[in-house]
């Protein structure tokens, strides 16, 4: 080897290792918890403005009310019997609808997606029912079923079943191909396919249909008690509404909200239960 | 080798059509034309050539996911257990499934319960070399892992015949190289007949008693090349000159063939 001149001329731009900091302990502190902290900001921040806002008179106080006036309202309804009579119907009308759509959507959605010729003859009427919008059948339900709570489970079913049904065809339909000869390969029976194959294969399509779900079945309990205006917090928000109790109609929207955010939690916790086999997109930098 | 090796699998006039769906007249395509094929029990025998000649056809043929037009294949019978079982091209292990589950799959398919499966499924592991890796799921597994993994499954089913579809097709060339050094270990510990399919000339030559040269348009076998060279194999090996004269056979007779296919896919 001959001998190398030293590489010292200005000719050369230097490349320099990144230097190490040490950084303050509230500092990592902040950056490990970076996204919660952020989150919660982004939501105290809001009430701030919103309370200043109003405090100010730049946020009409007699449409939007204040969170101050919100939180007292809050607290007189939670000591009102009536208000819990009314969480207990949207409570069951939520919770019995969402599990009929799922019972009945998820078996019929496998179905459907595994019979070739079904899903041919089936795909145009799922299509067709999963684009009418739903508020649109409120009077035809209220004809066959009556005013009562069947009516507005009915309302909340029909905003899940077509929705996670679409979503276990698309899945059932989409498993992988390369899988299918593996359990052909070893013989695998059609029951072992659908346990082995299938159902893991789709369960990640469910879980998104649900999530879909979610926000559907919501509007469902609301707009199914608009109309009947019997019992139930979207009643309690109309009433409020038509009284100009705005702090009262804020509870029962925010109420709403905290529901659709409590459901998308346990959805998303589905979701990486289901998918733990997944490389986990969190882990990324 | 004795006068009274029986044969393991035993292929005549095998013929393969696919009606091409892209041309309007509905052009027959031939995949595989009048393959006659004899492997003797216990023969680690490769498929070679160039992609397009029907060597992945031929052994899912003889796997049963797809059938033949015409001409007919016989495996010879077991006592007890499969005639034959298929180490997947790229892995193909199911995702949500444990090692351990995976490599259980084929005896669980074929009737064995869960926990039994597991526990026969263990030894199958260590063969392999997956020891202590038994509970990670796929995704947490390196290629030449994952090719492991699926050796082993089709390993515990305890088959006659193994068919190995371009197994390592997917691997970095190091870890091929040691995948082929580590299968010739299965393979004598294991004591199968290999029906092997590649597209390596000195993967082919390395690992075979005997490598099939197939050519395209149609699919057919065009040479039957016995291998010569000791056994055990190391890797080492490929450095001697008799290798190299076994590689220049085999290129020769595939050379031309090799071009066209590059071209049309330059073309297509």
């Amino acid at each position: 080897m001959t001998q190398m001149a030293i590489a010292d001329s200005p000719r050369f731009r230097t490349i320099l290792p990144r230097p190490r900091r040490r950084r303050h302990p509230i500092v990592r502190w902040y950056r490990r918890n970076e996204r919660l902290l952020l989150s919660v900001l982004g939501i105290v921040l809001f009430f701030a403005l919103w309370q200043i806002g109003s405090d100010r008179g730049l946020v009409d106080k007699f449409f939007f009310s204040a969170p101050t006036d919100i939180a007292v309202a809050a607290w007189n309804e939670i000591q009102n019997p009536r208000f819990w009579e009314d969480m207990k119907v949207s409570g069951w009308e939520l919770l019995v609808g969402s599990v009929l759509g799922v019972i009945v959507s998820v078996p019929l959605g496998l179905v459907v997606g595994w019979y070739r010729r079904l899903n041919y003859a089936v795909d145009p009427w799922l299509n067709f029912a999963n684009a009418l919008p739903r508020v649109a059948l409120i009077p035809l339900v209220v004809l066959t079923v009556g005013l009562g709570v069947e009516m507005k489970i009915t309302i909340v079913f029909l905003g899940a079943v077509f929705t996670i049904m679409v979503a276990t065809v698309e899945g059932v339909r989409t498993v992988e191909r390369y899988l299918l000869d593996v359990a052909r390969s070893f013989r695998a029976s059609q029951r072992r396919i659908f346990t082995s194959l299938v159902i893991p294969g789709t369960l990640p399509f469910i879980v998104s249909g649900m999530r879909i779900a979610v926000g559907r079945v919501l509007a469902g309990v609301i707009i199914a008690e608009f109309y009947a205006q019997t019992q139930g917090i979207g009643v309690m928000i109309l009433k409020a509404g038509y009284a100009f109790d705005s702090a009262r109609m804020m509870f029962g929207i925010l109420l709403f909200t905290l529901v659709g955010i409590i459901l998308y939690e346990a959805v998303g916790y589905a979701e990486r239960y289901f998918q733990r086999w997944r490389p986990a997109i969190e882990d990324a930098p | 080798m004795t006068a009274m090796q029986h044969l393991a699998l035993s292929a005549r006039g095998v013929r393969m059509e696919y009606r091409d769906r892209g041309s309007a007249g509905g052009q027959t395509l031939v995949a595989l034309e009048n393959v006659d094929l004899d492997v003797a029990d216990g023969a680690f025998v490769s498929l070679l050539g160039p992609s397009g000649c029907g060597k992945s056809t031929f052994l899912k043929i003889v796997n049963g996911l797809i059938r033949q037009t015409a001409g007919e294949i016989r495996l010879h019978r077991v006592a007890k257990g499969r005639e034959d079982a298929m180490v997947f091209q790229d892995a193909a292990l199911f995702p949500w499934y444990s090692v351990t589950d995976n490599v259980a799959y084929g005896l669980v398919c074929a009737g064995v319960a869960r926990k039994e499966a597991r526990k026969r499924a263990q030894p199958y592991i260590e063969l392999v070399g997956l020891s202590g890796f038994e509970d990670r799921y796929p995704y947490q597994l390196s290629g030449g892992m994952q090719q492991r993994a699926n050796l082993a499954r089709a390993l515990a089913v305890d088959s006659a015949i193994l068919l190995m579809d371009e197994p390592f097709a997917a691997l970095d060339a190091q870890t091929r190289e040691l995948m082929q050094a580590e299968l010739l270990r299965i393979w004598n510990a294991a004591q199968k007949t290999v029906l092997f399919v590649t597209h390596q000339i000195d993967e082919a030559v390395f690992l075979s008693d005997r490598v099939v040269v197939m050519a395209r348009r149609p699919g057919r076998i065009i040479a039957d090349i016995p291998i010569d060279l000791p056994r055990p194999r190391a890797l080492e090996m490929k450095r001697t000159a008799r290798f190299g004269e076994y590689e220049d056979q085999i290129w020769r007779l595939i050379a031309g063939d090799v071009q066209n296919a590059a071209k049309e896919n330059a073309d297509g």
